[in-house]
Protein backbone atom coordinates (compact mmCIF):
# COMPACT_ATOMS: atom_id res chain seq x y z
CA UNK A 1 0.00 0.00 0.00
CA UNK A 2 3.16 2.29 1.02
CA UNK A 3 4.29 1.85 -2.32
CA UNK A 4 1.21 2.21 -4.12
CA UNK A 5 1.14 5.65 -2.67
CA UNK A 6 4.34 7.09 -3.46
CA UNK A 7 3.67 5.45 -6.89
CA UNK A 8 1.01 7.50 -7.54
CA UNK A 9 2.64 10.72 -6.28
CA UNK A 10 5.97 10.05 -7.72
CA UNK A 11 6.06 10.10 -12.06
CA UNK A 12 5.77 11.96 -15.18
CA UNK A 13 2.93 12.05 -17.63
CA UNK A 14 3.69 13.21 -21.61
CA UNK A 15 1.10 14.86 -22.81
CA UNK A 16 0.29 14.91 -26.43
CA UNK A 17 -1.96 17.61 -28.32
CA UNK A 18 -3.05 17.57 -32.06
CA UNK A 19 -6.55 18.03 -32.29
CA UNK A 20 -6.14 20.96 -34.58
CA UNK A 21 -3.45 23.30 -36.07
CA UNK A 22 -0.96 23.28 -33.38
CA UNK A 23 1.20 20.14 -32.03
CA UNK A 24 1.92 20.11 -28.57
CA UNK A 25 3.86 17.29 -26.65
CA UNK A 26 4.38 18.68 -23.00
CA UNK A 27 5.22 16.82 -19.81
CA UNK A 28 4.17 16.88 -16.70
CA UNK A 29 4.74 15.52 -12.45
CA UNK A 30 2.26 13.74 -11.31
CA UNK A 31 2.05 16.68 -8.79
CA UNK A 32 1.49 19.53 -11.36
CA UNK A 33 4.74 20.80 -12.25
CA UNK A 34 5.01 21.47 -15.81
CA UNK A 35 8.51 20.14 -17.14
CA UNK A 36 8.21 21.19 -20.42
CA UNK A 37 5.51 22.63 -23.25
CA UNK A 38 6.90 22.49 -26.66
CA UNK A 39 4.20 23.43 -29.17
CA UNK A 40 4.85 23.78 -32.84
CA UNK A 41 2.00 25.32 -34.86
CA UNK A 42 1.15 24.68 -38.61
CA UNK A 43 0.31 27.93 -40.26
CA UNK A 44 -1.50 27.62 -43.57
CA UNK A 45 -0.16 29.95 -46.46
CA UNK A 46 -3.79 30.57 -47.44
CA UNK A 47 -7.17 29.36 -46.61
CA UNK A 48 -8.39 27.52 -43.14
CA UNK A 49 -6.61 24.54 -41.39
CA UNK A 50 -6.91 21.85 -44.46
CA UNK A 51 -7.27 19.13 -41.84
CA UNK A 52 -4.60 16.72 -43.99
CA UNK A 53 -1.92 18.95 -44.85
CA UNK A 54 -1.98 19.61 -40.98
CA UNK A 55 -1.87 16.11 -39.97
CA UNK A 56 1.01 15.60 -41.81
CA UNK A 57 2.60 18.80 -40.62
CA UNK A 58 2.39 17.14 -37.27
CA UNK A 59 3.84 13.55 -38.51
CA UNK A 60 6.43 15.49 -39.97
CA UNK A 61 7.34 17.35 -36.71
CA UNK A 62 6.69 15.04 -34.11
CA UNK A 63 9.89 13.04 -33.26
CA UNK A 64 11.25 16.60 -33.44
CA UNK A 65 8.62 18.22 -30.87
CA UNK A 66 9.23 15.06 -28.21
CA UNK A 67 13.04 15.02 -28.28
CA UNK A 68 12.80 18.65 -27.69
CA UNK A 69 10.40 18.13 -24.64
CA UNK A 70 12.70 15.61 -23.01
CA UNK A 71 15.73 18.26 -23.54
CA UNK A 72 13.83 20.78 -22.46
CA UNK A 73 12.27 19.47 -19.18
CA UNK A 74 15.68 16.99 -18.32
CA UNK A 75 12.82 14.58 -17.91
CA UNK A 76 14.17 10.71 -19.08
CA UNK A 77 11.72 8.23 -21.07
CA UNK A 78 12.34 6.06 -18.13
CA UNK A 79 11.31 8.63 -15.68
CA UNK A 80 7.99 7.96 -17.64
CA UNK A 81 4.35 6.58 -15.63
CA UNK A 82 2.01 7.09 -18.55
CA UNK A 83 1.59 8.34 -22.17
CA UNK A 84 -1.72 10.88 -22.74
CA UNK A 85 -3.61 12.17 -25.95
CA UNK A 86 -6.12 14.42 -27.26
CA UNK A 87 -8.47 11.68 -27.95
CA UNK A 88 -11.10 14.41 -28.83
CA UNK A 89 -13.15 16.47 -30.05
CA UNK A 90 -11.45 17.72 -33.03
CA UNK A 91 -10.26 17.43 -36.63
CA UNK A 92 -9.80 13.57 -37.39
CA UNK A 93 -7.10 13.50 -39.38
CA UNK A 94 -5.03 15.54 -37.10
CA UNK A 95 -6.21 13.67 -34.09
CA UNK A 96 -5.57 10.45 -35.79
CA UNK A 97 -2.02 11.39 -36.28
CA UNK A 98 -1.02 12.31 -32.18
CA UNK A 99 -3.24 9.28 -31.14
CA UNK A 100 -0.78 7.21 -33.62
CA UNK A 101 2.50 9.04 -31.79
CA UNK A 102 0.82 8.05 -28.27
CA UNK A 103 0.30 4.66 -29.10
CA UNK A 104 3.77 4.05 -30.10
CA UNK A 105 5.39 5.68 -27.33
CA UNK A 106 3.40 3.96 -24.86
CA UNK A 107 3.82 0.21 -25.85
CA UNK A 108 7.41 0.90 -26.97
CA UNK A 109 8.51 2.54 -23.00
CA UNK A 110 5.46 -0.46 -21.50
CA UNK A 111 3.61 2.32 -19.85
CA UNK A 112 -0.44 2.87 -19.91
CA UNK A 113 -2.10 5.04 -22.07
CA UNK A 114 -4.42 7.93 -21.14
CA UNK A 115 -6.82 9.22 -23.75
CA UNK A 116 -7.57 12.64 -22.51
CA UNK A 117 -11.24 15.00 -23.62
CA UNK A 118 -9.43 18.24 -25.45
CA UNK A 119 -12.01 20.16 -23.87
CA UNK A 120 -11.91 19.25 -19.91
CA UNK A 121 -7.59 19.51 -20.37
CA UNK A 122 -8.32 23.19 -21.26
CA UNK A 123 -10.37 23.64 -17.70
CA UNK A 124 -7.69 21.48 -15.80
CA UNK A 125 -4.58 23.05 -16.98
CA UNK A 126 -6.36 26.43 -16.42
CA UNK A 127 -7.77 25.28 -13.25
CA UNK A 128 -3.88 24.15 -12.10
CA UNK A 129 -2.21 27.28 -13.40
CA UNK A 130 -4.55 29.83 -11.85
CA UNK A 131 -5.22 27.92 -8.53
CA UNK A 132 -9.04 28.35 -9.36
CA UNK A 133 -10.79 25.31 -7.82
CA UNK A 134 -14.64 25.43 -8.92
CA UNK A 135 -15.03 27.86 -11.55
CA UNK A 136 -16.97 29.02 -14.52
CA UNK A 137 -15.31 28.49 -17.55
CA UNK A 138 -15.25 30.62 -20.53
CA UNK A 139 -13.89 28.99 -23.30
CA UNK A 140 -13.13 30.58 -26.42
CA UNK A 141 -10.88 29.36 -28.96
CA UNK A 142 -11.16 28.63 -32.66
CA UNK A 143 -13.19 25.65 -32.61
CA UNK A 144 -15.16 25.53 -29.25
CA UNK A 145 -17.43 28.64 -27.62
CA UNK A 146 -18.74 27.23 -24.50
CA UNK A 147 -19.17 28.12 -21.00
CA UNK A 148 -19.21 25.21 -18.43
CA UNK A 149 -19.21 24.27 -14.78
CA UNK A 150 -19.12 21.22 -12.67
CA UNK A 151 -21.59 19.68 -10.94
CA UNK A 152 -22.69 15.82 -9.69
CA UNK A 153 -19.50 14.10 -11.46
CA UNK A 154 -19.24 16.06 -14.43
CA UNK A 155 -18.53 19.37 -16.08
CA UNK A 156 -22.18 20.50 -17.61
CA UNK A 157 -22.23 23.21 -20.75
CA UNK A 158 -24.22 25.87 -19.98
CA UNK A 159 -24.09 27.99 -22.38
CA UNK A 160 -22.55 27.38 -26.14
CA UNK A 161 -22.49 29.02 -29.57
CA UNK A 162 -24.88 27.61 -31.79
CA UNK A 163 -23.27 27.90 -35.22
CA UNK A 164 -19.33 29.01 -35.31
CA UNK A 165 -16.85 29.02 -32.40
CA UNK A 166 -15.78 32.68 -31.55
CA UNK A 167 -12.04 32.23 -33.42
CA UNK A 168 -13.76 30.74 -36.52
CA UNK A 169 -16.13 33.96 -36.70
CA UNK A 170 -12.99 35.94 -36.39
CA UNK A 171 -10.51 34.22 -38.76
CA UNK A 172 -13.15 34.53 -41.14
CA UNK A 173 -13.40 37.68 -41.60
CA UNK A 174 -9.50 38.22 -41.60
CA UNK A 175 -9.88 35.65 -44.91
CA UNK A 176 -12.86 37.34 -46.06
CA UNK A 177 -12.03 40.94 -45.85
CA UNK A 178 -7.80 39.99 -46.85
CA UNK A 179 -6.27 40.68 -43.88
CA UNK A 180 -2.92 38.22 -43.33
CA UNK A 181 -1.51 36.33 -40.21
CA UNK A 182 1.74 34.99 -39.80
CA UNK A 183 3.62 32.69 -36.70
CA UNK A 184 3.28 34.67 -33.82
CA UNK A 185 0.58 37.04 -34.91
CA UNK A 186 -2.98 34.93 -35.80
CA UNK A 187 -5.99 36.41 -37.16
CA UNK A 188 -7.60 37.43 -33.71
CA UNK A 189 -4.18 39.96 -32.72
CA UNK A 190 -4.45 41.66 -36.21
CA UNK A 191 -7.76 42.12 -35.83
CA UNK A 192 -7.25 43.41 -31.83
CA UNK A 193 -4.22 45.70 -33.23
CA UNK A 194 -6.84 47.27 -35.91
CA UNK A 195 -9.51 47.10 -33.23
CA UNK A 196 -7.56 49.50 -30.77
CA UNK A 197 -7.38 52.59 -33.41
CA UNK A 198 -11.73 52.12 -34.16
CA UNK A 199 -13.72 54.53 -32.56
CA UNK A 200 -17.33 54.42 -34.61
CA UNK A 201 -19.67 51.43 -33.06
CA UNK A 202 -21.31 50.12 -36.29
CA UNK A 203 -24.61 47.99 -35.93
CA UNK A 204 -24.08 44.40 -36.07
CA UNK A 205 -26.66 41.52 -35.57
CA UNK A 206 -26.70 40.72 -31.93
CA UNK A 207 -28.06 37.61 -31.27
CA UNK A 208 -28.47 35.90 -27.38
CA UNK A 209 -30.43 32.87 -27.16
CA UNK A 210 -30.55 32.36 -23.30
CA UNK A 211 -27.47 31.47 -22.28
CA UNK A 212 -26.52 29.94 -26.44
CA UNK A 213 -25.56 32.66 -28.96
CA UNK A 214 -25.25 33.01 -32.61
CA UNK A 215 -21.92 34.12 -34.22
CA UNK A 216 -22.86 32.91 -37.86
CA UNK A 217 -24.79 36.19 -38.91
CA UNK A 218 -22.11 38.60 -37.50
CA UNK A 219 -19.51 37.32 -40.17
CA UNK A 220 -22.07 38.08 -43.02
CA UNK A 221 -23.08 41.42 -41.98
CA UNK A 222 -19.44 42.72 -41.23
CA UNK A 223 -18.03 41.41 -44.07
CA UNK A 224 -21.03 43.20 -45.77
CA UNK A 225 -19.90 46.54 -44.04
CA UNK A 226 -16.69 45.56 -45.33
CA UNK A 227 -17.48 45.83 -48.91
CA UNK A 228 -19.28 48.96 -48.65
CA UNK A 229 -15.75 50.80 -48.79
CA UNK A 230 -18.09 53.43 -46.75
CA UNK A 231 -16.49 52.49 -43.52
CA UNK A 232 -13.24 52.11 -41.93
CA UNK A 233 -12.02 48.72 -41.52
CA UNK A 234 -10.57 49.27 -38.04
CA UNK A 235 -13.93 50.58 -37.52
CA UNK A 236 -15.69 47.17 -38.46
CA UNK A 237 -12.92 45.49 -36.43
CA UNK A 238 -13.81 47.48 -33.49
CA UNK A 239 -17.81 46.81 -34.00
CA UNK A 240 -16.91 43.39 -35.01
CA UNK A 241 -15.06 42.51 -31.50
CA UNK A 242 -17.55 44.66 -29.04
CA UNK A 243 -20.49 42.88 -30.35
CA UNK A 244 -19.10 39.12 -30.50
CA UNK A 245 -17.15 39.85 -27.02
CA UNK A 246 -20.28 41.63 -25.85
CA UNK A 247 -22.28 38.64 -26.93
CA UNK A 248 -19.99 36.11 -25.29
CA UNK A 249 -19.91 38.21 -21.71
CA UNK A 250 -23.68 38.31 -21.46
CA UNK A 251 -23.86 34.53 -21.72
CA UNK A 252 -21.46 34.30 -19.34
CA UNK A 253 -22.49 36.44 -16.96
CA UNK A 254 -25.51 34.69 -17.01
CA UNK A 255 -24.36 31.17 -16.54
CA UNK A 256 -22.75 32.92 -13.88
CA UNK A 257 -25.72 33.60 -11.78
CA UNK A 258 -27.79 30.74 -13.25
CA UNK A 259 -25.09 28.66 -11.44
CA UNK A 260 -24.08 30.79 -8.39
CA UNK A 261 -19.91 29.93 -8.57
CA UNK A 262 -16.88 31.67 -6.78
CA UNK A 263 -14.66 32.03 -9.52
CA UNK A 264 -14.52 33.13 -13.42
CA UNK A 265 -11.91 31.55 -15.49
CA UNK A 266 -11.29 32.62 -19.40
CA UNK A 267 -9.09 30.46 -21.80
CA UNK A 268 -8.90 28.89 -25.12
CA UNK A 269 -7.12 30.85 -27.86
CA UNK A 270 -8.96 33.84 -27.92
CA UNK A 271 -8.20 34.42 -24.08
CA UNK A 272 -5.48 35.89 -25.03
CA UNK A 273 -7.48 39.40 -26.31
CA UNK A 274 -7.11 42.38 -24.01
CA UNK A 275 -10.56 43.34 -24.76
CA UNK A 276 -12.26 40.19 -24.35
CA UNK A 277 -10.07 39.71 -20.71
CA UNK A 278 -11.19 43.43 -19.43
CA UNK A 279 -14.56 42.55 -20.21
CA UNK A 280 -14.53 39.38 -18.14
CA UNK A 281 -13.05 40.90 -15.53
CA UNK A 282 -16.09 43.33 -15.09
CA UNK A 283 -18.66 40.92 -15.00
CA UNK A 284 -16.42 39.11 -12.34
CA UNK A 285 -16.19 42.08 -10.94
CA UNK A 286 -19.58 43.08 -10.46
CA UNK A 287 -20.60 40.00 -8.80
CA UNK A 288 -18.12 39.49 -6.52
CA UNK A 289 -16.09 36.50 -7.89
CA UNK A 290 -12.36 35.94 -8.36
CA UNK A 291 -11.79 36.23 -11.93
CA UNK A 292 -8.55 34.38 -13.53
CA UNK A 293 -7.40 34.34 -17.53
CA UNK A 294 -5.05 31.29 -18.22
CA UNK A 295 -1.54 32.77 -19.87
CA UNK A 296 -1.18 32.57 -23.22
CA UNK A 297 1.09 29.41 -23.06
CA UNK A 298 -1.36 27.34 -21.31
CA UNK A 299 -4.27 29.00 -23.01
CA UNK A 300 -3.87 28.24 -26.16
CA UNK A 301 -3.85 24.37 -27.73
CA UNK A 302 -0.82 22.91 -25.54
CA UNK A 303 0.94 19.56 -24.68
CA UNK A 304 1.17 20.19 -21.20
CA UNK A 305 -2.82 20.48 -20.22
CA UNK A 306 -3.11 16.87 -21.81
CA UNK A 307 -0.12 15.81 -19.72
CA UNK A 308 -1.98 16.75 -16.60
CA UNK A 309 -5.04 16.10 -17.16
CA UNK A 310 -4.09 12.51 -18.12
CA UNK A 311 -2.47 12.72 -14.80
CA UNK A 312 -5.39 13.60 -12.71
CA UNK A 313 -7.34 11.01 -14.52
CA UNK A 314 -4.61 7.98 -14.08
CA UNK A 315 -4.70 9.05 -10.09
CA UNK A 316 -8.13 7.95 -10.24
CA UNK A 317 -7.20 4.80 -12.31
CA UNK A 318 -8.53 5.54 -15.47
CA UNK A 319 -6.54 4.11 -18.38
CA UNK A 320 -6.60 3.77 -22.17
CA UNK A 321 -7.07 -0.07 -23.57
CA UNK A 322 -5.31 -0.15 -26.81
CA UNK A 323 -8.73 -1.18 -28.31
CA UNK A 324 -10.74 1.86 -27.02
CA UNK A 325 -8.03 4.64 -28.11
CA UNK A 326 -9.42 5.28 -31.27
CA UNK A 327 -9.54 9.12 -31.54
CA UNK A 328 -13.55 10.73 -31.29
CA UNK A 329 -14.01 13.73 -33.31
CA UNK A 330 -17.31 14.54 -31.85
CA UNK A 331 -16.72 14.07 -27.95
CA UNK A 332 -18.82 16.31 -25.70
CA UNK A 333 -16.92 17.19 -22.59
CA UNK A 334 -20.31 16.29 -20.62
CA UNK A 335 -19.89 12.73 -21.56
CA UNK A 336 -16.67 13.02 -19.20
CA UNK A 337 -16.68 11.47 -15.95
CA UNK A 338 -14.10 13.68 -13.35
CA UNK A 339 -13.48 11.42 -10.45
CA UNK A 340 -10.70 13.85 -9.53
CA UNK A 341 -13.20 16.68 -9.12
CA UNK A 342 -14.95 14.98 -6.02
CA UNK B 1 -42.50 56.07 -8.66
CA UNK B 2 -42.49 58.25 -4.97
CA UNK B 3 -45.09 55.39 -3.71
CA UNK B 4 -42.20 52.68 -3.49
CA UNK B 5 -41.14 51.85 -0.22
CA UNK B 6 -37.09 51.66 0.38
CA UNK B 7 -37.65 48.46 -2.26
CA UNK B 8 -34.78 45.64 -0.84
CA UNK B 9 -32.91 43.70 -3.53
CA UNK B 10 -34.10 40.01 -3.57
CA UNK B 11 -32.46 38.71 -6.48
CA UNK B 12 -29.06 40.29 -8.48
CA UNK B 13 -29.51 38.55 -11.84
CA UNK B 14 -27.81 38.43 -15.38
CA UNK B 15 -29.19 41.44 -16.81
CA UNK B 16 -31.39 43.00 -14.26
CA UNK B 17 -32.11 43.65 -10.09
CA UNK B 18 -34.88 42.24 -9.18
CA UNK B 19 -36.36 44.33 -5.69
CA UNK B 20 -39.49 43.29 -4.03
CA UNK B 21 -41.15 46.25 -2.90
CA UNK B 22 -44.51 48.36 -1.82
CA UNK B 23 -46.56 49.64 -4.28
CA UNK B 24 -49.65 51.07 -3.57
CA UNK B 25 -50.48 48.46 -0.96
CA UNK B 26 -49.48 45.56 -3.59
CA UNK B 27 -46.49 43.57 -3.41
CA UNK B 28 -44.49 44.14 -6.49
CA UNK B 29 -41.60 42.87 -8.29
CA UNK B 30 -39.05 46.38 -9.52
CA UNK B 31 -36.79 44.99 -12.32
CA UNK B 32 -34.40 47.50 -12.88
CA UNK B 33 -31.63 46.57 -16.04
CA UNK B 34 -28.42 48.18 -14.54
CA UNK B 35 -25.83 49.29 -17.71
CA UNK B 36 -23.14 47.03 -17.81
CA UNK B 37 -19.80 48.86 -17.74
CA UNK B 38 -17.82 45.97 -20.13
CA UNK B 39 -19.96 46.72 -23.38
CA UNK B 40 -20.21 50.30 -25.32
CA UNK B 41 -22.54 53.18 -23.30
CA UNK B 42 -24.04 53.29 -27.23
CA UNK B 43 -24.76 49.09 -27.22
CA UNK B 44 -25.81 49.20 -23.67
CA UNK B 45 -28.58 51.25 -23.81
CA UNK B 46 -30.00 49.97 -27.10
CA UNK B 47 -29.99 46.56 -25.40
CA UNK B 48 -31.72 47.55 -22.23
CA UNK B 49 -33.89 50.33 -23.92
CA UNK B 50 -35.31 47.45 -26.26
CA UNK B 51 -35.83 44.66 -23.63
CA UNK B 52 -37.54 47.07 -21.20
CA UNK B 53 -39.88 48.08 -23.92
CA UNK B 54 -40.48 44.68 -25.33
CA UNK B 55 -40.44 42.40 -22.33
CA UNK B 56 -43.91 43.94 -20.85
CA UNK B 57 -45.59 43.50 -24.42
CA UNK B 58 -44.77 40.01 -24.87
CA UNK B 59 -45.73 39.48 -21.35
CA UNK B 60 -49.05 41.11 -22.07
CA UNK B 61 -49.42 38.66 -25.43
CA UNK B 62 -48.38 36.01 -23.12
CA UNK B 63 -51.63 36.38 -21.35
CA UNK B 64 -54.03 36.70 -24.49
CA UNK B 65 -52.41 33.31 -25.24
CA UNK B 66 -53.60 31.79 -21.85
CA UNK B 67 -50.21 31.39 -20.34
CA UNK B 68 -49.64 32.95 -17.29
CA UNK B 69 -47.54 35.90 -16.21
CA UNK B 70 -46.68 38.73 -13.66
CA UNK B 71 -49.47 41.68 -14.55
CA UNK B 72 -47.17 45.20 -15.17
CA UNK B 73 -48.31 47.57 -13.67
CA UNK B 74 -45.52 50.60 -14.65
CA UNK B 75 -42.98 51.23 -17.33
CA UNK B 76 -40.20 53.35 -16.87
CA UNK B 77 -38.27 53.60 -19.88
CA UNK B 78 -35.82 56.41 -19.15
CA UNK B 79 -35.02 54.79 -15.71
CA UNK B 80 -35.05 51.20 -17.79
CA UNK B 81 -37.45 49.29 -15.21
CA UNK B 82 -40.55 47.72 -14.90
CA UNK B 83 -42.71 47.23 -11.88
CA UNK B 84 -44.77 43.76 -12.10
CA UNK B 85 -46.88 41.75 -9.68
CA UNK B 86 -45.06 39.47 -7.08
CA UNK B 87 -46.35 36.21 -7.77
CA UNK B 88 -46.21 33.60 -5.11
CA UNK B 89 -44.72 30.62 -5.66
CA UNK B 90 -41.78 28.18 -5.83
CA UNK B 91 -38.76 28.64 -9.02
CA UNK B 92 -39.61 25.72 -10.75
CA UNK B 93 -35.67 25.11 -10.69
CA UNK B 94 -35.67 24.58 -6.92
CA UNK B 95 -39.42 22.71 -6.95
CA UNK B 96 -38.22 19.90 -9.74
CA UNK B 97 -35.83 18.45 -8.26
CA UNK B 98 -37.77 18.12 -4.89
CA UNK B 99 -40.83 16.57 -6.06
CA UNK B 100 -41.90 12.66 -6.75
CA UNK B 101 -41.70 11.28 -10.47
CA UNK B 102 -45.61 12.00 -11.11
CA UNK B 103 -45.66 15.29 -10.07
CA UNK B 104 -42.54 16.09 -11.88
CA UNK B 105 -44.10 14.26 -15.29
CA UNK B 106 -47.61 16.80 -14.67
CA UNK B 107 -45.58 19.62 -14.30
CA UNK B 108 -43.40 19.02 -17.18
CA UNK B 109 -46.37 18.42 -19.50
CA UNK B 110 -47.58 21.73 -18.02
CA UNK B 111 -45.02 23.31 -18.82
CA UNK B 112 -44.64 21.82 -22.53
CA UNK B 113 -48.66 23.23 -22.68
CA UNK B 114 -47.76 26.84 -21.91
CA UNK B 115 -44.88 26.87 -24.52
CA UNK B 116 -47.50 25.49 -27.22
CA UNK B 117 -49.45 28.14 -26.27
CA UNK B 118 -46.68 31.13 -26.65
CA UNK B 119 -45.52 29.44 -29.94
CA UNK B 120 -49.74 28.94 -31.30
CA UNK B 121 -49.67 32.78 -30.60
CA UNK B 122 -46.58 33.53 -32.47
CA UNK B 123 -44.56 34.33 -29.25
CA UNK B 124 -41.15 33.14 -28.41
CA UNK B 125 -39.94 33.31 -24.83
CA UNK B 126 -35.95 33.31 -25.92
CA UNK B 127 -35.23 31.57 -22.47
CA UNK B 128 -36.84 28.84 -21.19
CA UNK B 129 -35.02 27.86 -18.27
CA UNK B 130 -36.47 26.24 -14.97
CA UNK B 131 -35.16 29.79 -13.36
CA UNK B 132 -37.73 31.55 -15.44
CA UNK B 133 -40.74 29.86 -14.34
CA UNK B 134 -42.98 29.95 -10.87
CA UNK B 135 -45.04 27.05 -9.82
CA UNK B 136 -47.75 28.81 -7.80
CA UNK B 137 -49.50 26.85 -4.87
CA UNK B 138 -52.99 26.82 -6.96
CA UNK B 139 -50.54 25.11 -9.50
CA UNK B 140 -50.55 27.27 -12.53
CA UNK B 141 -46.77 28.10 -13.66
CA UNK B 142 -46.05 31.58 -14.72
CA UNK B 143 -43.85 32.52 -17.09
CA UNK B 144 -41.33 35.40 -16.47
CA UNK B 145 -37.82 37.01 -18.17
CA UNK B 146 -39.02 37.89 -21.81
CA UNK B 147 -36.33 39.90 -22.11
CA UNK B 148 -35.10 37.98 -25.05
CA UNK B 149 -38.62 37.31 -26.45
CA UNK B 150 -39.90 38.15 -29.83
CA UNK B 151 -42.93 37.75 -31.58
CA UNK B 152 -42.21 35.38 -34.54
CA UNK B 153 -44.23 32.23 -36.47
CA UNK B 154 -40.85 30.92 -38.08
CA UNK B 155 -40.27 27.25 -37.09
CA UNK B 156 -36.77 28.22 -36.62
CA UNK B 157 -37.48 30.21 -33.34
CA UNK B 158 -39.63 28.08 -32.29
CA UNK B 159 -37.57 25.06 -32.46
CA UNK B 160 -34.39 27.35 -30.85
CA UNK B 161 -37.17 27.74 -27.77
CA UNK B 162 -37.67 24.12 -26.89
CA UNK B 163 -33.79 22.92 -27.79
CA UNK B 164 -32.75 25.71 -25.13
CA UNK B 165 -35.31 24.41 -22.93
CA UNK B 166 -33.92 20.67 -23.74
CA UNK B 167 -30.43 22.56 -22.82
CA UNK B 168 -31.57 24.02 -19.65
CA UNK B 169 -32.93 20.81 -18.38
CA UNK B 170 -29.64 18.85 -19.55
CA UNK B 171 -27.22 21.74 -17.48
CA UNK B 172 -29.28 21.70 -14.10
CA UNK B 173 -31.59 18.83 -14.07
CA UNK B 174 -29.79 16.11 -15.68
CA UNK B 175 -30.63 13.25 -13.80
CA UNK B 176 -34.28 13.49 -15.14
CA UNK B 177 -33.52 15.91 -18.18
CA UNK B 178 -34.49 13.14 -20.59
CA UNK B 179 -38.11 12.52 -18.79
CA UNK B 180 -39.03 15.72 -18.27
CA UNK B 181 -38.07 16.74 -22.07
CA UNK B 182 -40.48 13.89 -23.09
CA UNK B 183 -43.32 15.46 -20.79
CA UNK B 184 -42.57 18.73 -21.84
CA UNK B 185 -43.06 17.76 -25.69
CA UNK B 186 -46.13 15.11 -24.52
CA UNK B 187 -47.92 18.60 -23.40
CA UNK B 188 -46.34 20.45 -26.57
CA UNK B 189 -48.41 17.81 -28.10
CA UNK B 190 -51.92 17.77 -25.91
CA UNK B 191 -51.86 21.88 -27.44
CA UNK B 192 -50.48 21.64 -30.62
CA UNK B 193 -51.11 19.30 -33.57
CA UNK B 194 -49.24 16.31 -33.83
CA UNK B 195 -48.11 17.82 -37.33
CA UNK B 196 -46.41 21.08 -35.68
CA UNK B 197 -44.83 18.99 -33.15
CA UNK B 198 -43.54 17.14 -35.37
CA UNK B 199 -41.79 19.41 -37.38
CA UNK B 200 -40.69 21.63 -34.75
CA UNK B 201 -39.12 18.32 -32.90
CA UNK B 202 -37.37 18.13 -36.51
CA UNK B 203 -36.22 21.42 -36.47
CA UNK B 204 -34.57 21.11 -33.07
CA UNK B 205 -33.13 17.61 -34.29
CA UNK B 206 -31.89 20.41 -37.03
CA UNK B 207 -30.36 23.40 -34.78
CA UNK B 208 -28.79 20.46 -32.68
CA UNK B 209 -26.78 19.18 -35.70
CA UNK B 210 -25.13 22.94 -36.53
CA UNK B 211 -23.62 22.92 -33.15
CA UNK B 212 -20.59 21.63 -32.15
CA UNK B 213 -19.49 18.08 -32.01
CA UNK B 214 -23.06 16.49 -32.22
CA UNK B 215 -22.64 13.07 -33.41
CA UNK B 216 -25.36 13.09 -35.60
CA UNK B 217 -24.16 15.97 -37.96
CA UNK B 218 -23.33 14.00 -40.80
CA UNK B 219 -26.62 12.38 -40.96
CA UNK B 220 -28.86 13.47 -43.87
CA UNK B 221 -32.22 14.38 -42.41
Amino acid sequence: MGKMKSQMNEGYCLGIESSADDFGVGISSFDGKIASNVIDAYVPSEGGIHPMKAARHHAEVASKAVQEAFQKSGVRPKDLSIIAFSQGPGLGPCLRTGATVARALSSYFGIPLVGVNHCIAHIEIGKLRTRAEDPVTLYVSGGNTLVAAYDAGRYRVFGETLDIALGNCLDVFAREVGLSQKPGLPFGAVIEKLAVNGKELLPLPYTVKGMDLSLSGLITAATALARKEDYKLEDICYSLQETAFSMVTEVTERALAHVGKKELLLTGGVAANKRLQSMIRAVAEEHGVKYDAVEAEFAIDNGAMIAWTGVLAYKHGLTTPLDKSFVRMKWRLEEVETPWMR
Amino acid sequence: MDALEPPRLIKKGAEANLYLADWHGRKVILKKRLPKEYRPAKLDAQIRTYRTIHEPQLMHEAKKAGVPTPKIFLVNVKDTTVVMEYIEGTQVKLLLNQISEKERKNLCFKIGQEIAKLHLFGLIHGDLTTSNMIMTTKGKVFFLDFGLGEKNTELEAKGVDLHLMKRALQSTHYQFAESCFESVIDGYKDIASVKTLKSVLDKVKQIERRGRYVAERKQVS
